[in-house]
């Protein structure tokens, strides 16, 4: 079957257990993802290649696309899923991460997955089991898959993922998915700027800055909008609402700015007439629902891998 | 009487639990210690830890501090006040008196709240603290935010002619952070902690200082521009002296990569040029003294997520083979910083030099010991610490307080 040969064929590079960050990760690494993810999405049907595996979703903060995403992939691989949910857990008597990481790893799990409020966490608990550990966002810090996905989709509608010109817009500061995409995007020999207001917008992080919204519309292939975190804000980053979709909203009269050719992305939860119109965010530039689809195929991928490098 | 031979000068005799006029050999009994290829010197003063009794013994106690200062060669430290109970009544004084001489091995001098229950609000009974034995007078772990309160505290102080230590923080510009803000920070996704909410209130420090002629005293200096600012304050005049822990001087913020919570420091781990700018404010001694910091914490609060967890690592047993190994600080100036400075900073007079009349406080240290840091060899309750595995040259070899040794 094609994919066992592409798995035997092309993934002996593979050498990550864990799956933590897109920092970790090479360009030609990078590239393997998205080539099996694509060989995924020629299979006909599920292909058991993990039965007898278990896959545990530990999502400390909510989820609704990441974490069924996961489980889908994983269901499609024939690999058992367990679902952990924070407020009918043990974490709400006040149990740690470390023994919650612990009992986890006595139920005989392959893979973790982990979303966590704090950035780090998924480096915490790979230091304490055994499981393949993959990185589901942590804080303000990474969201592997989510990058993944996102240039699964841009090699999609673009025909390729380098030598593009990218724009991350609004809440950088508090994004793990503008982390990652920012990583792997420049990895891959991308050229990406940061849009958004100074106080959103941490000058250290290696890209170009503007606060000129409407000049990035007109210059950039991709347009990846991010959602305001404010549960992540301590107080006063911006005046308000109204002034922030006034300089950094993609209303419908900004959309009209996009070149030619130009897609429209957003990782979701989207809030509709904040940062997105919804003009915007239904419009045909728009690709976030092949966003959504192509997140299955990758996290399809990274089990494969990851499952290849534990054994 | 302990006779105590040494390179390069006479035998140094204690005698009383003082350092006695150098006499030849008589036939009274003696111990003698030979130390020759040793270094003696004063007994080493850590003018900052954290003994956390009365309050949180599960941390730590006075005891346990105490021991594990005298393990680290140092025979005096200087309590700060934020423990379990806070230290801001003579009474808290007089407890941390009475327990360290319990114990029987450093000398503990208790560091008085300025204002009452760290509030930052009203000051504390300065005077009586004073009276009881307060050698000094800090909020430390939480900065003084209130102008007004520190500007009174700097001026009453000057009556009873004890410093005020502050710990620098602009608590405004720093709330939920987590390491230095910087690229590292904004690369981890962790709230950052910018050098500047240090050099501003040290600034503030200074000027106040300026306008009471009281004595700032500017603890764990960790920016670069803190450096400068103390740099200039003592070149105008003005009352100001300053402390620098061994990690500030040693260690960077690259270390949080890995997000392990024992490099989580309060102020935190900086940049490679902060670094080197303490280094070169130690040397020249606009940073007077080194002082650890030493801040216990149980393995439980230690071992959570970085954001979860405390801030603070122990100090006085790794701070000796760490300094020895540090680079671009003369050994005089070291040995100056962890002695004679400190001991001036806290008005102990009889302490800090090897002069006959001095207090009997001796450290010997073995220069050459190459040994490895494990915590769980450590006579402190607390077990996190950044040099965890390093392996250091030089460390105590014998320390005698008061004439008596310590084992």
């Amino acid at each position: 079957m094609a994919l066992d040969a592409f798995l035997a064929s092309r993934c002996r590079a593979w050498t990550h257990r864990h799956l933590l960050g897109m920092k970790d990760l090479s360009r030609e690494e990078i590239l393997l993802v998205l080539s099996l993810a694509e060989e995924c999405a020629s299979l006909p049907g599920d292909i058991p290649l993990l039965r007898g595996c278990r896959l545990f979703n530990f999502f400390v903060e909510p989820s609704t696309r990441t974490k069924t995403s996961f489980s889908l992939a994983a269901r499609r691989l024939g690999a058992e899923v367990i679902d952990f949910s924070p407020s009918t857990s043990s974490l709400a008597k006040g149990e740690g991460l470390k023994d919650t990481a612990r009992t986890i790893e006595s139920m005989g799990v392959t893979f973790t997955v982990i979303r966590h409020g704090a950035s780090g966490a998924p480096w915490f608990l790979s230091r304490l089991v055994g499981s393949s550990v993959i990185n589901a966002g942590d804080g303000s810090h990474e969201h592997p898959t989510q990058a993944l996905l996102d240039l699964l989709t841009m090699k999609k509608r673009l025909g390729r993922v380098s030598g593009l010109k990218v724009a991350l817009v609004g809440d950088i500061a508090h994004s793990r998915v503008a982390r990652s995409n920012l990583w792997a995007l420049q990895k891959l020999g991308n050229e990406v700027t940061l849009v958004g207001p100074p106080t959103l917008v941490p000058r250290d992080l290696g890209a170009p800055v503007t606060w000129d919204f409407d000049r990035a519309l007109r210059e950039h292939d991709v347009i990846m909008m991010l959602r305001l975190q404010t549960e992540r804000m301590q107080g006063g980053l911006f005046p308000s609402t109204a002034e922030y979709i006034r300089f950094f909203g993609l209303t419908r009269e900004r959309l009209g700015l996009l070149r030619p050719g130009a897609i429209l992305m957003h990782p979701g939860p989207m809030i509709r007439g904040l940062e997105i119109s919804s003009e915007a965010a239904d419009s045909d530039r728009s690709v976030i629902l092949h966003q959504v689809a192509n997140g299955v195929l990758v996290r399809m991928a990274v089990l494969l891998l990851l499952s290849r490098a534990a054994r | 009487m302990i006779r105590i031979r040494r390179d390069g000068a006479d035998d140094l005799l204690l005698e009383g639990g003082r350092i006695a006029a150098a006499v030849p050999p008589s036939g009274a009994p003696e111990t003698v210690v030979d130390a020759r290829g040793l270094l003696v010197v004063p007994g080493l003063i850590d003018m900052h830890v954290h003994l956390r009794e009365p309050g949180r013994e599960d941390q730590e106690t006075i005891a346990t501090g105490a021991a594990a200062a005298a393990a680290g060669g140092f025979t005096s430290v200087a309590a700060m006040a934020n423990s379990g109970i806070p230290c801001d009544t003579a009474v808290g004084v007089v407890y941390v008196l009475a327990r360290a001489r319990e114990a029987g091995l450093a000398n503990v001098f208790p560091v008085g709240a300025v204002s009452k229950g760290l509030r930052g609000e009203e000051l504390a009974e300065l005077g009586r603290m004073a009276e009881a034995g307060a050698v000094a007078f800090s909020d430390d772990g939480r900065p003084v935010m209130n102008s007004e309160l520190m500007r009174r505290a700097l001026e009453y102080s000057k009556m009873l002619g004890k410093p005020i230590l502050s710990h620098c923080e602009d608590a405004g510009l720093t709330r939920g952070a987590l390491m230095n803000e910087g690229r590292v920070a904004a690369e981890l996704g962790l709230r950052g902690w910018p050098a500047e909410a240090e050099a501003i209130l040290a600034a503030r420090d200074v000027y106040l200082a300026a306008l009471t002629g009281g004595h700032v005293h500017i603890q764990h200096v960790s920016a670069r521009e803190t450096v400068e600012i103390v740099r200039r304050a003592k070149k105008m005049g003005i009352r100001v002296t300053a402390e620098a822990t061994p990690h500030h001087l040693t260690l960077t913020e690259e270390c949080l990569r890995g997000y392990e919570s024992r490099y989580k420091v309060n102020p935190p781990l900086r940049s490679k040029a902060d670094v080197e700018a303490v280094v070169e404010g130690v040397a020249d001694g606009t940073i007077d003294a080194i002082a650890t910091d030493h801040a216990p914490h149980t393995v439980e609060e230690k071992e959570q997520e970085l954001a979860a967890c405390p801030s603070g690592v122990v100090g006085l047993e790794t701070a000796l083979g760490v300094l020895l190994s540090v680079r671009g600080i003369p050994r005089e100036r070291l040995i100056d910083a962890l002695t004679a400075a400190p001991a001036r900073i806290l008005g102990l007079s009889a302490k800090g030099r090897l002069e006959p009349g001095a207090d009997a406080d001796v450290t010997v240290i073995d220069p050459r010991a190459v040994w490895t840091v494990d915590p769980s060899k450590f006579r402190s309750r607390g077990r996190s610490t950044p040099f965890e595995g390093m392996t250091l040259t030089g460390r105590a070899l014998r320390v005698f307080v008061g004439g008596r040794e310590c084992s």
